[in-house]
């Protein structure tokens, strides 16, 4: 019952932004977009194989400029969105690109030669996010149940959404809304629920969680003062719809019922400086990953406030994954919140984690210094949630 | 010869056996009848040869008379007795005894032998010759002796016989004489029946106009008494019509003497004492006992509600109500005392009543007394604010005591123990009160300080009251569990009558005192203490940091010092002696020390982020990259520099300075060499050089791996160095991060060279290990550097002589 042991893959430079290949449901792959300065930018394309514990990776260029956000197209795998800084003379100014990937990389060739990146192909420039109007571009998300043709794009302190037309080659502005008050106002992180027919997105702005009704583009509920400080990140609960979790530089990572938003449902304080990322598995979501700035990486487990709180639950999916059976695991004793896990691998600020989309037993985190780490669920949870 | 030689071992021969038997027998003889004690029985030997004497007496005259083996066998060793040639042996055969002689024995032998038994057998004949004689002689005087005795009986019978006449005589005129006097004596004895009787008849004909007397003259148990004489024979005789009439007149006048004393016990206003005697004498009277009985108690119950109502009254909202002391007084004389009264009454008239009689008193008993301790209950309610303790102890004293009496009488209505219940539910109530007393006091002391924290300061004069607040409050909180504890004591005192009731000894002290007020107490100021910790408005900072601060500094006095000393004056004052388990000091210690070390982390995290606010703001709001070249440290930092050294100082006002790593006196100058020259050259040179982008990170993680995780958020100790590590550590890390988001001109990068070397300057004095503030410093730069799109670092003497100037 050893727990494989973490694979580590280095990036050559400093990296935030990371996300699964969500329309990728079979293989597990990851797309890492990097940060500098001074040469040109990449995303690599880090495929898994789970089997042989090896890393494939393909690089490909990124010219706009330094990714600081990349998500990409649930419904098309060669399509992505990056947010990018684009330096002009003494103006930084963070734009947004949709991007399609050239066609063999889509489904990771495994024989891609290593460190080739003299070689490495380029991006296609599908669309620019036109923000000339709105500011700094700080992420950009995809409707999750969509057929990859809505995006919502937060910039300073407006939200927009767009329609990606032509076979996503222009990007019409439908609707936006913007954040009035005192003070600059701007948004740091949103997500997109998938509940309630991809109609609510969240935003968070400040110490502040909004919830926006994506039809009228009206704010339908606030949490003011969610977070002592800044809040970082927030994930919506895949299962329950009302559920949500955020996080910020008070260290702790909140649980919300967006019907009920004075008291958090849930609180967690254990990791010791911000916490940048919250993210629910997809399947199990009492599996709750969070990455720090204290370098740590905590998997927890909040089976209390979870679709599963009595544990149990197998739907087929989740078999076809389980090779053996193992009937003398089952200990149905009612389960407890509790950490599961602390990663420690990394040695810089950990910006992303994010599980794979393919396995729902695998997750990967991406430090500053470009270390990504991808590290399973262990086997004995992963049974216990399972038989 | 003595007979006793009869006895002796001679030697016997076979053919002498009868005589030596009949000698026996005849000395035997001789002795027995004879008056004296005779020759033959004096001659016992010496003690000791006694036995032995007689045992070969007796087996000689077994083995004569063929007694059984097993009883001969007990002899002492002897010749075999079935030797026929022994000539003592039972068994002896003359033919055999010659013939062996004969063959074994020479001839001279044999000849001794014959000699010997020759003179032997002289002998023998002589001693039985002279036997025989002396026997006669003895034979001859007894019955001489037995002849005379005979003629004496004879004449002595005759003067019996003459006796026996006479007492037939005396009888006979005896029996003549009671004749002749029965007749008068009878007489007599009816005569002195009838004087008697005369008597009685003339009290019973006198007994009505007596009666009326003793009613008049209102001598009511004279009256009675005459009554309770003449009721029997009344009662024997009333089928003679004068005796009826005299019964009649009685009945009459008794009904009347009824009539009157119930009239006297229905008045009632005579007091207990008579009412009792009344009933005493209707008693006598044969009055039914039930009715009196329930009569009785209803005059009493009359008279005890009306002390009740007086009493209740008194409780009365609009009178000033008297103080509790005096309120008990009243309640213990008039209703106690009057229950008493009545109790002692009732058991006295009543007595006869048995269980029944108890049960009812018992019950009435209860019932009045339950209304009493209902009022009672109120009126110390009444008293519950109050803080006059010794007042209160002495009227439940007082009110304790006087149930005490009843108490003992009426032992089934359970008064005493309803009473001690109360005066424990009080004492209970005291120690919540002062639970509470002690608690508002806490926060009083609290908002004290909050007022004094904020009252606007005289300039340059941060916090001289810091120490002098902790003073205080320590103080007054000590002197405040003091008198609680005092005024408590007060309980316990040996002059208070329910002190050595159980739950005074015990429970009181050890649950109620010492677990319920004072580690309740310093349970209850943990608490609100760490509620501070968690107060939601963690932004505003509701709780200023200086508060926090105190606060922890008195948790941790009260775990080094202060819950010991508060515990062992407890211990000491209550000496509790029970089995109750009480809360360990170091429990409470422990707990205490939790409390100061939560509160200092949060102080840390609270100036942190102070601190940290001020670093993000300047960061995020200044424009990187189109900034001028630097000329001066930002004045943020000095204002970061400023806080730090006030929070030091505030911090040093109460905590210790605390251990840090050794350092040489210019530490300050040495490291901003060595940052600033080799390690900074070291770091960012290879970012000139476009081939090696690796390089830096290389570097970088190489360093790391030698240096240790920064935990940012660590739990810290409790002294100063280590709270002020713990805030430039948060704030550090918060300037870090904001680096990383920013992207930094050539000049923008210079200007944060020129900050971080003025923190450097400044900050390292602050910390445990100034190789922290080295690590974290170091690395905002190389964070800045890489935010850089054009790194042109800027020369380190410049660097120093900007920081210098200031």
């Amino acid at each position: 019952m050893e727990d494989d042991a973490p694979v580590i893959y280095g990036l050559e430079f400093q990296a935030r932004a990371l996300t699964p290949q969500t329309a990728e449901t079979d293989a597990i792959r990851f797309l890492v977009g990097t940060q500098s300065l001074k040469y040109d930018n990449q995303i690599h394309i880090i495929d898994f194989d789970d089997e042989n514990n090896i890393i494939n990776k393909n690089v490909l260029l990124h010219q706009a400029g330094e990714i600081w956000h990349i998500s990409a197209s649930p419904a098309d795998r060669g399509v992505l969105a990056t947010c990018y800084n684009r330096a002009s003379d003494s103006k930084v100014l963070t734009c947004a690109a949709v991007w399609r990937m050239p066609k063999e990389l889509e489904s990771g060739s495994h024989e891609s030669p290593d460190d080739s990146s003299s070689t490495a192909q380029t991006l296609e420039l599908l669309c620019h996010l036109d923000n000339t109007a709105h500011g700094n571009m700080a992420c950009v998300v995809w409707e999750p149940m969509g057929d990859g043709k809505k995006i919502i794009s937060l910039a300073d302190n407006h939200i927009l959404l767009w329609d990606l037309q032509e076979s996503s080659s222009q990007a019409v502005l439908a609707s936006s809304a913007s954040l009035e008050g005192k003070g600059q106002l701007k948004f740091t992180s949103g997500r997109w629920s998938p509940h309630h027919n991809c109609t609510q997105v969240a935003t968070a702005n400040d110490t502040t969680l909004r919830g926006w009704d994506t039809r009228s583009m009206s704010q339908i509920y606030c949490i003011e003062n969610a977070h002592g400080q800044l809040v970082r990140d927030l994930d919506f609960n895949p299962n329950k719809q009302y559920y949500l979790a955020s996080c910020g530089d008070d260290c702790k990572v909140k649980f919300w019922d967006t019907r009920n938003v004075t008291e958090p449902v849930k609180t967690l304080e254990e990791h010791s400086h911000w916490v940048w990322n919250v993210r629910y598995n997809h399947s199990h979501d009492q599996l709750v990953l969070t990455g720090s700035s204290d370098s740590r990486v905590i998997l927890s487990n909040m089976v209390s406030i979870s679709s599963e709180p009595f544990g149990h639950l197998v739907d087929d999916d989740d078999i076809s994954d389980q090779e053996d059976h193992r009937s003398e695991e089952k200990s149905k004793e009612p389960l407890q919140d509790n950490i599961i896990a602390t990663y420690e691998e990394h040695e810089d600020s950990v910006y992303a984690v994010d599980w794979s989309s393919a396995d729902p037993w695998l997750f990967a985190s991406l430090s500053y210094d470009g270390r990504l780490v991808i590290n399973r669920v262990p086997r004995a949870l992963k049974y216990h949630i399972l038989l | 010869m003595a007979p006793g030689s009869a006895s002796s071992p001679s030697p016997s021969f076979p053919a002498l056996r009868p005589w030596a038997a009949v000698g026996a027998m005849a000395a035997a003889a001789a002795a027995g009848p004879g008056p004296g004690s005779g020759p033959g029985d004096s001659p016992e030997g010496p003690e000791g040869e006694a036995p032995e004497r007689r045992r070969k007496a007796h087996g000689m005259l077994k083995l004569y008379y063929g007694l059984s083996e097993g009883e001969a066998a007990g002899r002492p060793a002897g010749p075999d007795p079935l030797d026929p040639t022994d000539l003592n042996g039972a068994h002896f055969d003359p033919e055999v005894y010659l013939d062996k002689l004969r063959r074994e024995c020479p001839l001279a032998q044999l000849m001794d032998s014959e000699t010997d038994m020759v003179r032997q057998i002289r002998a023998l004949d002589s001693d039985m010759q002279t036997l025989v004689y002396e026997n006669y002689n003895k034979f001859i005087s007894a019955t001489d002796t037995i002849r005379k005795m005979k003629n004496d009986f004879r004449k002595m019978e005759d003067e019996m016989d003459r006796l026996a006449t006479n007492m037939a005589v005396i009888t006979d005129f005896s029996a003549r004489i009671s004749a002749t006097l029965q007749d008068r004596h009878e007489r007599i004895t009816k005569l002195a029946g009838v004087h008697a009787l005369l008597r009685k008849l003339q009290f019973l004909f006198e007994l009505p106009s007596r009666l009326t007397k003793c009613v008049e003259l209102g001598a009511y148990g004279q009256a009675v008494r005459y009554q309770g004489r003449a009721q029997a024979v009344l009662q024997q005789y009333q089928h003679l019509p004068s005796f009826r009439a005299i019964q009649d007149d009685c009945q009459v006048i008794t009904a009347r003497l009824a009539q009157q004393l119930r009239q006297r016990f229905r008045e009632g206003g005579s007091g207990a004492p008579e009412q009792a005697e009344c009933v005493e004498l209707l008693l006598a009277l044969g009055e039914p006992a039930e009715e009196l009985c329930e009569e009785f108690l209803a005059h009493a119950r009359g008279r005890l509600e009306e002390e009740l109502r007086s009493l209740e009254a008194e409780l009365g909202p609009s009178p000033p109500a008297p103080d509790v002391l005096e309120f008990t007084d009243h309640g213990g004389s008039g209703f106690v005392g009057g229950l008493c009264q009545v109790a002692a009454a009732y058991q006295e008239l009543f007595a006869a009543q048995g269980p029944a009689g108890a049960e009812r008193l018992a019950a009435f008993a209860r019932e009045l007394g339950s209304r009493y301790f209902a009022l009672v209950e109120r009126r110390l309610a009444q008293e519950q604010g109050g803080g006059d303790n010794s007042l209160l102890v002495r009227a439940l004293d007082r009110f304790h005591r006087r149930l005490r009496a009843p108490g003992a009488l009426l032992a089934a209505a359970g008064l005493a123990e309803a009473a001690t219940e109360i005066v424990e539910r009080v004492a209970r109530e005291r120690l919540g009160h002062h639970l509470q007393g002690l608690r508002a006091a806490f926060l009083g002391c609290l908002t004290d300080v909050r007022q004094a924290l904020a009252a606007p300061r005289v300039a340059g004069k941060e916090g001289p009251g810091l120490a002098e607040l902790l003073a205080n409050v320590a103080s007054s909180i000590l002197s405040h569990i003091k008198a609680s504890l005092a005024a408590v004591h007060l309980f316990t005192a040996k002059e208070v009558s329910f002190s050595n009731k159980p739950y005074f000894r015990g429970e009181f002290c050890s649950q109620g005192v010492r677990e319920g007020l004072i580690v309740g107490f310093i349970r209850s100021m943990c608490q609100t203490a760490q509620s501070f910790c968690d107060s939601p408005g963690e932004k505003g900072g509701a709780t200023p940091p200086a508060l926090l601060l105190l606060l922890s500094r008195l948790c941790l006095d009260y775990e080094t010092a202060t819950i010991s000393y508060i515990l062992t004056l407890t211990d000491e004052q209550f000496l509790v002696q029970d089995q109750f388990p009480v809360t360990p000091v170091s429990t409470l210690c422990a707990e205490a020390r939790e409390t100061a070390r939560r509160l200092l982390t949060h102080y840390v995290k609270v100036q942190g982020l102070v601190i940290s606010q001020m670093l993000r703001k300047s960061v995020e709001t200044r424009d990187w990259l189109s900034t001028l070249e630097p000329r001066n440290v930002r004045a943020v930092m000095k204002r970061v520099v400023e806080d730090t050294t006030a929070i030091d100082v505030q911090v040093g006002l109460l905590y210790e300075e605390g251990v840090r790593k050794a350092q040489s006196s210019d530490s300050s100058k040495r490291t901003f060499s060595v940052y600033s020259s080799s390690r900074q050259q070291g770091r960012y040179a290879p970012s000139y050089t476009p081939s090696a982008p690796m390089d830096t990170n290389l570097l970088s993680n190489i360093q790391k791996l030698f240096s240790e995780r920064i935990d940012v958020f660590s739990p810290v100790e409790f002294n100063k160095v280590s709270v002020l590590t713990g805030i430039i550590k948060i704030s550090l890390k918060t300037l870090l991060e904001c680096v990383r988001l920013r992207t930094f001109g050539r000049f923008g990068l210079q200007q944060v060279q020129v900050d971080c070397h003025f923190l450097q300057l400044y900050l390292w004095r602050f910390v445990a290990d100034e190789e922290l503030v080295h690590l974290l410093l170091d690395e905002v730069v190389a964070s800045a550097a890489l935010r850089c799109p054009d790194p042109v670092p800027m020369e380190p003497s410049v660097v120093e002589v900007i920081c210098e100037r200031g």
